[in-house]
C-alpha cells in the first residue's frame, strides 16, 4: 500500500485545526469555537522558542554535572556524588541493571534529547532532505520519554527525607539536584514548543520545490 | 435556485493535531480506532462507557493519593536506628536543606502531587455530572482543558521509579522495607493508567458539548 505522505491540510484548506478537539474553524479565528482553547494554525514561533528553552536547558546542563548530586555524611567520612559519579559507583557496587537504568535516566535520555531536539530543528532548515516520518518519530520519542530524566531529582529527595540518622548518617542534595531539575523542565518545554505540523509542512514545500521549473 | 450557505459546514471536519491533514469524519463507532493515514497519529478512538469508567478510576485514585501522602512509604533501619519517608517529607527535604533549594521543593510538590490531583479533580468536576444524567457543570470547558494540558506534568508514575530506585541505592548500607503507602501508590499508578487508556481527549470533547 502507497503512504500517502501529501494531504489536504486545515491550513491549505483556509482552515484551522484545534489541537485538543479537532474542530476546524475558519483560518484567523482566535478560540476555538468547541473548546475554546486558543487556535493557532502553527505555534507562533515555534523554532525560535524551541531554541531559547534549549540553550536554558544546556546552560543549567553544565552545572548539573560539575556540581554534587548528593553528599553523604556518616562519622567519618562526607562523601560527595555527582550525576555520572554515582550511576558508576552504583554499577562497581553491584547493582548493574539498576547502574544502568541510572545511567539511561540521568545521562543518556538528557544528553540524547538535546540531540535529537537540535535534530529535528536543524533538519527543518533543510525541507529538501527530510524524511517526515523519521522526523515525526524522533519528535514523538522526544516528547515522551522527556520526563522520565526526573527520576533522578526524586530520587536525590526520597534519600534526603530517608537518610537522616543524625551523626551515624546523612544523606543531602547537592547543588546539581536543582540544575538538573531546571534542565528536564526547559528541555521539556523546548520539545512542546516545537509544532510537530512543521514537520509536515516540509513535505509541501519540497513537493512545490520539485514542481518549480528549473532556471537554467 | 438554492441558497449557498455562507460558511461550509466544518461539524464533520476534523485535523490532526500533528500534521494539520484535514478529514471528513462523520461518527466513529464506539471500540474504533482511527489513525492519521499520513502521520498515524491516533485522532479518535471512542470506548464506551468511557465517562462512567474515567470518573471511578479517577475517583479511586484521587482517594488513595490523599489518604496516602502522609504516610510512610519506606522504612530504614540500621545499627538499631530506624527511619521512614512520606511523599510529604520527601518533597520538604530540599527546602529544609537551604532556602537556595526552596524552589525544588514547590516543583516535587507540584510535578509529585498538586498536579495529578488537580488533573484527576478536573476530570471528575467535568464530567461526574454526566455520569449522573446531568449537564456539564459550569466551568467544565476550562477545566477539562487544563486537566488535558497537564499530562506532562504530572509524574507519580517517574516518582514511582524513583522509589525503587532509591531502594536499590541504600539497600546495601541498611535494611529498608516498604511502608503502606508504597503499596497504595502503586494502586494509584495502574488506576490512573488504567483511566488514561479510556481518555481519548476530541471524543470527550465531543461528549461535553453535546448541544
Amino acid at each position: 500500500m502507497a503512504r500517502s505522505d501529501q494531504a489536504l491540510t486545515a491550513r491549505a484548506a483556509g482552515l484551522v485545526g484545534c489541537r485538543h478537539c479537532g474542530t476546524v474553524a475558519p483560518l484567523g479565528t482566535e478560540l476555538c469555537p468547541r473548546c475554546k482553547g486558543r487556535l493557532h494554525s502553527r505555534f507562533p514561533h515555534s523554532l525560535q522558542r524551541t531554541w531559547a528553552w534549549w540553550i536554558a536547558g544546556l546552560i543549567t546542563y553544565v552545572p548539573a554535572n560539575l556540581y554534587p548530586m548528593m553528599i553523604m555524611d556518616t562519622f567519618v567520612t562526607s562523601y560527595k556524588s555527582t550525576i555520572v559519579g554515582g550511576a558508576i559507583e552504583l554499577i562497581h557496587s553491584g547493582d548493574a541493571f539498576v547502574g544502568l537504568v541510572v545511567i539511561l535516566a540521568s545521562v543518556v535520555i538528557p544528553t540524547s534529547k538535546f540531540l535529537a531536539i537540535a535534530y529535528v530543528a536543524l533538519a527543518l532548515r533543510n525541507p529538501r532532505k527530510v524524511n517526515p516520518h523519521l522526523l515525526h518519530k524522533v519528535y514523538e520519542v522526544v516528547e515522551f520519554i522527556g520526563r522520565w530524566s526526573m527520576i533522578d531529582v526524586f530520587v536525590v529527595a526520597i534519600l534526603s527525607a530517608l537518610v537522616h540518622l543524625g551523626a551515624v548518617a546523612t544523606i543531602l542534595p547537592g547543588i546539581a539536584a536543582i540544575s538538573f531539575g531546571s534542565t528536564v523542565i526547559f528541555t521539556m518545554f523546548s520539545a512542546l514548543s516545537l509544532d510537530p505540523r512543521l514537520i509536515w509542512d516540509t513535505t509541501e514545500e519540497a513537493k512545490r520545490e520539485r514542481s518549480r521549473p528549473r532556471r537554467a | 435556485m438554492q441558497a449557498v450557505p455562507e460558511k461550509p459546514t466544518t461539524e464533520e471536519l476534523i485535523a490532526c493535531p500533528q500534521c494539520d491533514a484535514l478529514y471528513r469524519v462523520p461518527s466513529v463507532p464506539d471500540g474504533a480506532r482511527l489513525r492519521c493515514s499520513r502521520c498515524h497519529a491516533l485522532l479518535l478512538a471512542p470506548r464506551a462507557g468511557a465517562v462512567e469508567a474515567i470518573v471511578s478510576l479517577a475517583s479511586g485514585a484521587l482517594a488513595l493519593m490523599v489518604a496516602s501522602i502522609a504516610f510512610p512509604f519506606l522504612h530504614l533501619g540500621v545499627a538499631g536506628l530506624s527511619a521512614e519517608a512520606s511523599v510529604i517529607d520527601t518533597i520538604r527535604s530540599y527546602a529544609v536543606v537551604s532556602g537556595l533549594m526552596a524552589p525544588l521543593s514547590v516543583l516535587l510538590a507540584a510535578l509529585i502531587v498538586v498536579l495529578p490531583a488537580m488533573r484527576l479533580g478536573g476530570l471528575i468536576y467535568a464530567l461526574g455530572p454526566l455520569v449522573a444524567g446531568r449537564d456539564p457543570p459550569r466551568f467544565a470547558t476550562p477545566v477539562f482543558r487544563l486537566a488535558m494540558n497537564l499530562r506532562p506534568w504530572a509524574m507519580t508514575e517517574v516518582f514511582m521509579i524513583g522509589v525503587a530506585v532509591a531502594l536499590v541505592k541504600i539497600a546495601a548500607l541498611a535494611t529498608v522495607s516498604f511502608g503502606p503507602s508504597f503499596w497504595t501508590f502503586i494502586a494509584v499508578v495502574l488506576l490512573v493508567g488504567a483511566k488514561d487508556t479510556m481518555v481519548c481527549e476530541k471524543s470527550l470533547w465531543r461528549v461535553l458539548t453535546r448541544p
